[in-house]
């Protein structure tokens, strides 16, 4: 077990450095980050100037690894536009979003899973069709454009709820409902297929010989083996929330990661983007070993083999 | 007596050739068949858009600003309503419908070829590592892993916005960012196939790995090979439409649904209809694309049967 | 102690309903092992999970008597057959590798029987467990206890399977080719355990099988079945020492002899397909196979006859008293 977790930690580490490279060349060849600096209407000789103050002369190799060894040590560097560290900035943003992101995953989950089992459960009767519409129809449904429809029902129309900010919990609601119900359909399907699989395994059959009840015998004996790789979906997918965040940031103005993601590109403000982007795949690579961890922790087949 | 059992005994089906019964599956699984029909719809309003349409969908028209859409004549008496514009003028005054039918060129344009561009790094990826293993899947495997781990939106919206956002470094950033799932698919196919009889006999034939690769391998990964091929590009054309929606993608003048949406957004409190129509084409494509993948994968692997509506 | 009579099942499909189990008669007594024998297909299994109130959603149970100990069990209302399952009446399956749930203990499932029935009495449902595990023959019970069935051959999953029926003294345990999963050497184990624990507990014993090899070492009665009905009823010395049915006589042929084996004859099948549980035969449903075949076989259905003391048969060949034809050795 700790050999394959060295493993996949370096096998992290790897995919991290590789991707953050990726991006820092991608960024700095396409933009001059001195012009980006300077801004608009600057002389060459200022542009000059802030190449040899920034160190922008220096060869892209060279200033990677300096980005990289800051990183290392907790410094992201400083915004080129607000003139503050990149950290402290991303300190700001990132707590609005992990919010959204914890919230969306918590309600893909509670709609997702019981779905999932009375789909199964109730088989090829209305209910399973009314689950599987719900999927098809979430799944074709764009979540800026579902976002748009809950704005104008809930936002404008009711007049329920807020339609833009983050100073109240009302003003997380709809963000929370558009970004989240585009994971239900993964998470349902997945729910159902394990249930209707674990439904027809030799030990429900058992189960039920014992006499128990309907109810334990789905929620004890079914849904415990069918959880266990929703759970791992579930993982991954918090990271596709928090990386698919920011259009539901823009959308309902949320001041989160993904807004100053937006804002920053907009500005080429490389340093910010570059750190959002590593922060977003360093999260992704977590979650996806967070997802196998799990998956070994849960399954005592798994858990035992590594140990 | 033998007479009692051979009578009772079905009599066996007249034969089938497997083409003649995926068809047959096809028109009897309802979710294809409505897949299948709006994309047709759309592929042909999108082809013959120039034909169709009954404006220019640029010109603009300060005096024809945002009229409604023809059923606001028939319903709440709009006297701005008129048959000269079915769906009505956005808020430069051009012709919604003419700019609806150019932008479903647009999406479909986009999403097929970012989903072919994806098929072929995915594929050849997907193939060499399951044919060669070792090292090659090694380094295929690695590239996989770095590939999920890319935050698509955020590095989509970062390269389009510093390369300069046109059609085409759109279908190529999207193009090198969706292949993950071709990769999976036929790396795993390909690792079952490269064992199997026909592919030991045609290597002991001594075919070039090349060509085993290409007519005995691929033709037997086809089936799921299209099924994500339609996965992609339903996708693509999502991602396009929040990237132009981000005012990122597909850039003003053109009539990208993604970018009608953005457009509409000030506008959706007082005329909803402005958003509610790309918005419900955009629906329909991609409810349309994904009912046609889900039903192929249905009729092509009849045994994990159950889609939506079949 | 368990009264069947006339138990059919039905399975309602869209190409018409297959009955594969027919009108089946049979009882069993306090202490009696009683063995339903018969290839695969021929209804077996469905009668033990018709008995158990186990049938799948789609098939239906019909009886004229269907009783354990006085309950009627075909009016009971699902409740209160959950509260006989695991209780009076246990079922031990054919897959110990897959019939244990792979994410809880064993001693969590084993205590789950005796809350289920007994109260959820922590101490007590612990004891009984180690108590039981130890009378299967499990070495150091309480390790067991913690361990995962994924930890476990499939023999000692079995064993498991065992304990787990008997958690609450049923009177009554349906054991569905327990041992067929199994290999040889821990296939006898498993059954001379049986054996033993139902001398000790006066179980009753429904013991189902295809293989006569593990009938002759088990059963005190047997009853063939074939294409859903029982062909033929008898106490299992009987059964091998005068076989009256011409399906019976061709299942005995069928075992290996040693001898046979020597002199190099080849084994003996029986020609011929088991008809589906789809088609209704009017007449007996083996006589496509038999090599004893009259005209009356394919009109009407044979009569039940008597060929000695509690040894009942369902063939033209023993319509009439005094018509009993001798049998081949």
């Amino acid at each position: 077990m700790a050999r394959y977790l060295v493993q996949r930690l370096l096998l992290a580490l790897g995919v991290i450095v590789f991707v953050s490279a990726l991006t820092f060349a991608l960024t700095e060849a396409t933009v001059d980050p001195a012009l980006a600096v300077a801004g608009e209407g600057a002389t060459e000789e200022a542009i000059q100037q802030i190449r040899r103050q920034y160190g922008f002369d220096r060869p892209l190799v060279e200033r990677y690894l300096g980005w990289l060894g800051g990183i290392a040590s907790g410094d992201l560097g400083e915004s080129y536009r607000m003139r503050r560290p990149v950290a402290d900035i991303i300190g700001e943003h990132l707590p609005v979003t992990l919010k959204l992101g914890f919230l969306s995953l918590a309600f893909a989950i509670l709609v997702a899973i019981p779905l999932g089992v009375l789909a199964a459960v109730r088989q090829n009767t209305w209910i399973d069709r009314f689950a599987l519409s719900v999927s098809v129809i979430g799944q074709a449904l764009p979540n800026f454009l579902f976002a748009l429809l809950l704005i104008i029902v809930f936002g404008v129309n009711l007049r329920w709820l807020p339609i833009s900010g983050s100073g109240t919990w009302q003003h997380f609601v709809m963000p929370t409902i558009a970004l989240g119900y585009y994971a239900m359909p993964a998470l349902m399907r997945l729910t159902r297929s394990g249930m209707i699989e674990a439904l027809e395994a030799d030990y429900v059959r058992t189960a039920l010989a014992k006499g128990l009840s309907p109810g334990t015998v789905v929620f004890r004996h079914a849904l415990q083996n069918a959880i266990l790789p929703v759970v791992s979906l579930g993982a991954v997918q918090f990271g596709f929330m928090l990386g698919g965040s920011v259009i539901i940031e823009v959308v309902f103005g949320l001041n989160g990661l993904g807004y100053l993601a937006r804002e920053s590109i907009r500005r080429a403000d490389l340093p910010v983007v570059q750190s959002i982007v590593l922060l977003i795949s360093f999260f992704y690579v977590v979650l996806i070993l967070l997802a196998d961890v799990l998956n070994g922790l849960l399954d005592p087949r798994i858990r035992s083999t590594g140990a | 007596m033998n007479d009692a059992t051979a009578t009772a005994a079905p009599a066996p089906a007249a034969p089938e050739s497997p083409t003649a019964a995926t068809l047959h599956r096809m028109r009897r699984h309802k979710g294809f068949m409505i897949g299948a029909g709006i994309l047709a719809v759309m592929v042909l309003v999108g082809l013959l858009a120039p034909l169709l349409a009954p404006h220019d969908p640029y010109l603009q028209s300060l005096a024809k600003r945002r009229i409604p859409p023809i059923w606001h004549a028939w319903f709440y008496g709009s006297p701005r309503a008129t048959t000269l514009h079915l769906l009505g003028t956005d808020q430069l005054g051009r012709d919604y419908l003419s700019r609806m039918l150019y932008g479903a060129r647009i999406s479909l344009a986009i999403g097929l070829s970012t989903a072919l561009i994806s098929a072929v790094i995915g594929t050849a990826l997907g193939m060499l590592a399951g044919y060669f293993r070792g090292h090659v899947d090694a380094v295929v495997s690695f590239l996989i892993s770095a590939r999920l781990c890319v935050p698509l939106i955020l590095v989509a919206l970062t390269v389009v916005a510093l390369v300069g956002s046109s059609l085409m470094t759109l279908i190529l950033v999207l193009g090198l960012l969706l292949w993950d799932r071709f990769a999976v698919i036929t790396r795993t196919a390909t690792m079952q196939l490269a064992n199997a009889d026909f592919v030991l006999a045609s290597r002991a034939a001594g075919s070039s790995w090349l060509r085993i690769l290409a007519s005995e391998i691929f033709p037997n990964l086809a089936n799921a090979w299209i099924v994500v091929l339609t996965l992609e590009m339903a996708n693509a054309i999502v991602i396009e439409a929040a990237l132009s929606f981000l005012g990122l993608g597909v850039q003003a003048p053109l009539p990208s649904w993604g970018l009608m949406l953005a457009e509409g957004r000030n506008d959706m409190f007082f005329n909803p209809w402005i958003i509610a129509i790309p918005g419900a084409a955009l629906f329909a494509l991609v409810l349309a694309i994904n009912l046609l993948g889900d039903g192929l994968r249905d009729v092509t692997a009849p045994e994990g049967r159950g889609g939506a509506l079949a | 102690m368990l009264d069947v009579a006339n138990l059919s099942v039905t399975i309602a499909g869209r190409g018409g309903a297959i009955r594969p189990v027919r009108d089946l008669s049979f009882s069993v007594a306090r202490g009696e092992t009683f063995c339903i024998v018969g290839e695969s297909g021929c209804g077996k299994s469905m009668t033990s999970l018709a008995l158990m109130g186990l049938l799948p959603r789609a098939a239906a149970r019909s009886a004229t008597r269907l009783a354990l100990d006085g309950t009627d069990l075909r009016s009971l209302p699902r409740r209160a057959m959950a509260d006989i399952r695991g209780n009076r009446m246990a079922m031990i399956f054919q897959e110990p590798m897959t019939s244990l749930n792979p994410v809880h203990t064993i001693g969590s499932q084993l205590r789950e029987v005796w809350y289920r029935h007994r109260g959820r009495n922590r101490a007590a449902g612990e004891a009984r467990a180690l108590w039981l595990l130890d009378r299967v023959g499990m070495s150091s019970p309480r390790e067991r206890l913690a361990q995962y069935p994924h930890e476990l051959s499939g023999g000692l999953r079995q064993r498991v399977m065992i304990a787990m029926a008997l958690m609450c003294e049923p009177a009554l345990l349906i054991a569905d080719e327990p041992t067929t999963a199994l290999d040889v050497t821990i296939q006898a184990q498993i059954l001379s355990l049986l054996r033993s624990l139902q001398d000790e507990l006066g179980l009753a014993m429904i013991f189902i099988t295809h293989d006569l090899g593990v009938v002759s070492r088990i059963a005190d009665r047997v009853a063939v079945m074939y294409a859903g009905r029982i062909v033929e009823t008898a106490a299992t010395a009987d059964i091998f020492r005068r076989p009256a049915h011409p399906y019976t006589r061709g299942l005995l042929e069928c075992i290996p002899v040693p001898g046979r084996i020597a002199r190099r004859q080849p084994l003996p099948a029986i020609p011929g397909q088991v008809p589906s549980p789809a088609q209704d035969i009017a007449g007996c449903a083996f006589a496509n196979r038999c090599d004893q075949v009259r005209d009356a076989c394919a009109t009407a259905r044979p009569p039940e006859a008597g060929v000695a003391a509690g040894h009942l048969v369902q063939c033209v060949l023993y319509g009439q008293a005094g018509s009993e034809l001798s049998c081949p050795s």
